[in-house]
């Protein structure tokens, strides 16, 4: 069993899943059985200021999408920040971190932009022992419209202040959760990474709207006749999160800043592909919030079969295919491949021929005892049939080796070429 | 009463009152909403899907599924009506797994198929639930059409005929509409009267008027029908039974296994019906199946199914066959009857070993003898009574594709018409095929 013990920022903790900041985290009475569970380590549910807490909806919180058998594939939230008294999570939080010494523990924090504030919770989480902060700049509901959350987030100069007046005043490891509700991710990591945050974690959940009410014509989920935007999260939002691991994975300016991962992982392969793309632990939430604590015992087993497989270490796996994420430009634009239908594995169900016949390059022929073939003088390789196919490995994409003719284009594969010499490209020829 | 399974000859009320409720209830209980959804998903909505290719009546079998998925129910069973006025009963009689679960991809790909039948009827009941007829009867057109037989392929045809705007009367011998679908299915496949509240539902289309008891022949000749209507669709079915030819056929307790059927689904009460202890059936379909299974069901201690071809020639699918044998059913495959032994009523029954040879199958001469205090016989209906003048090719009313017969002015479709297996869903596409024709013929 291939050893899990991850190290992230000096943060020590046995495997390297992590439950986010969120509903599941808010206590002590949820975070101890988490921690019986398996999990490594713990983001606490986000503390506000000292004051009066802030106060949540008392209707629903949560919005979904289901696909079959009303699997939950998406979830979207509009709680806000722990509603819970602060000295009564700093009790908790102390009394938990004492008895769970070998698991890590990270402070979750949201206060107004103003350094006093900052300087204010960071004294009096001091104490508590947790193992670091991680500054929430991502809520995109609620906490918002207080000036807060990802209204920070969206602002690389305000992450870069607050990140500043963080490390001026603790000496905690600080990680800069990051909001997905903007256009380019890398700037603020960029602007984090300026303010000196010992990492960023992302993503934070995605503005959405899951779906409308066609009754009583309102978002849900609905409060009294009404709806607001929540955060998304859950299997749905995971290719939104990776790319954006991704891009700060191999932006120069970031490169190599540790990053925690978060975005819909839900089985151990999740946790391997966020870390392939850079990050050295993940954050579970939804997952843990549909199938319970206990789903943390199947990721821990996963991710340990499949490094035993590939005979890899943790470290071993983490960033291992940053390299390989390219501009498009980049891209080989004389490797050619072709579909394949294996006639063996094939059921006739003709998905295939009505996604090629219909929406892409009739390249797929269909006979009257429902055979189906490529036509390899027709077919891009454009995969939509291996996509569409219910049966897995039934279409494969084989590759033209060099020298062999492309039959659609009538063109023998040669080496590697890319858009920046191909001479239709205006820029190739204004080079020139 | 103190009778048991064990109790001898031919006796009622074998089992607990309980019992009988138990075993003639809903032998495959319609899916729950979710469950539907469940099993909606898993539909592939296949390009010119098989299935819908194996459907006699060609329903748009992923269409329907889709709209059962998308939580529309309703326009799934307007899909299925349109093609097949009868979708309610076909979902619970049609041998789907011979037809579309046979076809489907899943069924090739994991042994599984979808379970089209299931959500057929989920899409059907839901409808007519809501006692809501999906379609409107056109323009009248003036024009009168007799149909004979209140059974799937008449009822079939006087609802296609009655949308077109003709005005359609129905003759059936019987003293209740529904053919078959009243009189020849078993109990279990159709519960809580559903036969009579489908032609119920089925007639609100209007335009329809049933004459029952009225028995072409006997009661009415076909030269007054064609006389009194501008055409005439036959549908009555196949009223004949085959004999055994076997010595002894005409001793007591010997059954037609057609009447037992639908004296069991008239039967309010099921315990005040009478079986054997002993219960030897003759035949290898559905029939036969049926047979035996409730001969079972109303406690017959030993029951059992003797065919005379081998296993792969019976005309009960697997699944059929399946549903016999777990329902405690014996059966016996490639013997042949050539005795009924007994004192006046039947005792015990011979029969021959049979081989199939190139020449025809040929009994041997070893025998063996089964106990029986009840023989059914399902060895096949027969077409009697066909009206004089119309033209008959292999023991059935000839008609070409449309359901001509050999006398213009009259069409014929289902069992009593050459063409297709004799099944619900192919009399309905046949009645169905017909109208249309029939409609093109007079308004032409």
């Amino acid at each position: 069993m291939a050893n899990l013990t991850t190290d992230f920022i000096g943060i020590k903790s046995p495997n390297p899943f992590w439950l986010a900041s969120a509903p599941p985290t808010d206590k002590k009475y949820n975070v101890e059985r988490a921690y019986e569970a398996g999990w490594g380590g713990v983001v606490w549910k986000t503390l506000g200021s000292e004051g009066p807490p802030v106060v949540n909806v008392s209707g629903p919180r949560y919005g979904a999408i289901w696909g079959a058998d009303r699997r939950l594939l998406g979830l979207n939230n509009i709680e806000l920040i722990t509603d819970r008294p602060l000295e009564v999570n700093l009790r908790e939080i102390k009394e938990v971190k004492r008895k769970w010494r070998d698991r890590a523990l990270i402070i979750s924090l949201m206060v107004p932009c103003d350094e006093d504030s900052w300087k204010d919770i960071l004294g009096r989480i001091a104490d508590t022992e947790a193992d670091g902060v991680e500054l929430n700049f991502g809520c995109p509901h609620g906490m918002a419209e207080r000036g807060m959350g990802s209204a920070v987030g969206q602002v690389p100069e305000y992450i870069e202040m607050v990140t500043r007046w963080v490390k001026k005043h603790s000496r905690m490891p600080c990680i800069v959760k990051l909001t997905p509700n903007i256009t380019d991710v890398r700037k603020p990591a960029e602007a984090a990474h300026r303010g000196g945050a010992d990492a960023v974690s992302l993503i934070n959940t995605i503005n959405s709207i899951t779906s409308v009410n066609l009754d009583e014509f309102s978002p849900e989920p609905m409060i009294d006749g009404k709806g607001t935007h929540g955060g998304y999260c859950g299997p749905a939002v995971k290719p939104i999160a990776l790319n954006m691991v991704a891009e700060i994975a191999r932006n120069p300016v970031t490169h190599g800043m540790p990053i925690s991962g978060i975005g819909g992982v839900t089985t151990w392969r999740d946790a391997a592909e966020f870390m392939a793309l850079g990050a050295g632990n993940v954050q579970v939430c939804t997952a843990a919030m549909t199938y319970g604590f206990k789903v943390v015992q199947e990721m821990i087993s996963g991710l340990s079969q499949y490094l035993d497989d590939k005979e890899m270490s943790v470290s071993d796996l983490v960033g291992r295919a940053v390299p390989n994420v390219t501009d498009w430009q980049y891209l080989n634009l004389n490797y050619v491949t072709k579909a394949q239908i294996s006639q063996a594995d094939c059921i006739k169900c003709g998905r295939c021929y009505a996604a090629c016949e219909d929406t892409s390059h009739q390249a797929i022929a269909m006979s009257a005892d429902r055979t189906f073939t490529v036509k390899d003088d027709e077919c891009v390789a454009c995969n939509l049939c291996v996509n569409v196919c219910p049966v897995e490995n039934c279409i494969t994409m084989v590759q033209l080796p060099q020298g062999a003719l492309d039959e659609r284009t009538g063109r023998k594969v040669t080496e590697y070429a890319n858009w920046t010499t191909h001479p239709n490209n205006p820029s190739t020829r204004a080079a020139e | 009463m103190s009778n048991s399974p064990l109790t001898p000859g031919v006796a009622p009320g074998r089992l607990p009152a309980k019992s009988y409720t138990d075993n003639f209830t809903d032998h495959a209980p319609p899916l729950e909403p979710h469950e539907a959804r469940v099993a909606a998903d898993r539909c592939y909505f296949c390009h010119d899907a098989p299935c819908m290719t194996a459907c006699p009546t060609s329903i748009d079998i992923p269409l329907f599924i889709r709209q059962i998925a998308t939580g529309t129910p309703d326009a799934a069973a307007k899909t299925i009506f349109a093609q097949n006025i009868l979708g309610g009963m076909c979902a619970r009689v049609c041998p789907t797994e011979q037809l579309c679960e046979e076809a489907c991809v899943r069924e090739t790909a994991e042994g599984k198929p979808v379970e089209i039948g299931q959500l057929q009827r989920f899409a059907t009941d839901t409808l007519m639930a809501k006692g809501v007829h999906p379609f409107t009867r056109g323009k009248p057109t003036g024009k009168t059409v007799a149909v004979v037989g209140a059974g799937p392929a008449g009822l079939a045809a006087a609802h296609r005929l009655a949308m077109k705007g003709h005005e359609v009367t129905i003759y059936d011998a019987r003293p209740k509409p529904g053919g078959l679908n009243e009189f020849g299915i078993a109990s279990y496949k159709s519960t809580g009267n559903f036969a009579q509240r489908e032609v119920e539902w089925l007639l609100k289309i209007g335009g329809i008027r049933i004459e029952t008891g009225r028995a072409l022949g006997r009661d009415v000749t076909l030269a007054e029908l064609q006389a009194g209507h501008d055409a005439v669709f036959l549908g009555m079915g196949l009223a004949g039974v085959n004999a055994l030819r076997a010595a002894g056929e005409d001793k007591g307790n010997v059954r037609n296994a057609v009447d037992f059927i639908a004296e069991l689904r008239q039967a309010g009460d099921k315990s005040a019906l009478a079986v054997g202890r002993d219960v030897v059936v003759i035949g290898g379909g559905m029939t036969a199946v049926d047979a035996a299974v409730q001969s079972k069901l109303l406690g017959a201690q030993n029951v059992t199914i003797v065919y005379r071809r081998g296993q792969a020639k019976m005309s009960a699918s697997g699944y059929e066959q399946e549903h016999a044998t777990s329902a405690g059913v014996r059966i016996i495959t490639n013997a042949a009857p050539v005795a009924v032994h007994g004192n006046g009523a039947v005792a015990e029954v011979e029969f021959a070993y049979t081989e199939e040879t190139p020449q025809g199958l040929k009994t041997g001469p070893e025998t063996f003898r089964l106990k029986a205090d009840q023989l059914f016989k399902a060895i096949g209906q027969t077409l009697s009574g066909a009206p004089e003048g119309l033209r008959v090719e292999g023991g059935k009313i000839a008609v070409d594709a449309t359901g001509r017969t050999s006398i213009a002015g009259i069409w014929a479709g289902g069992d009593c018409a050459s063409g297709g297996e004799d099944l619900t869903v192919t009399a309905v596409a046949e009645g169905r095929d017909a109208a249309e024709d029939i409609h093109a013929a007079l308004m032409g």
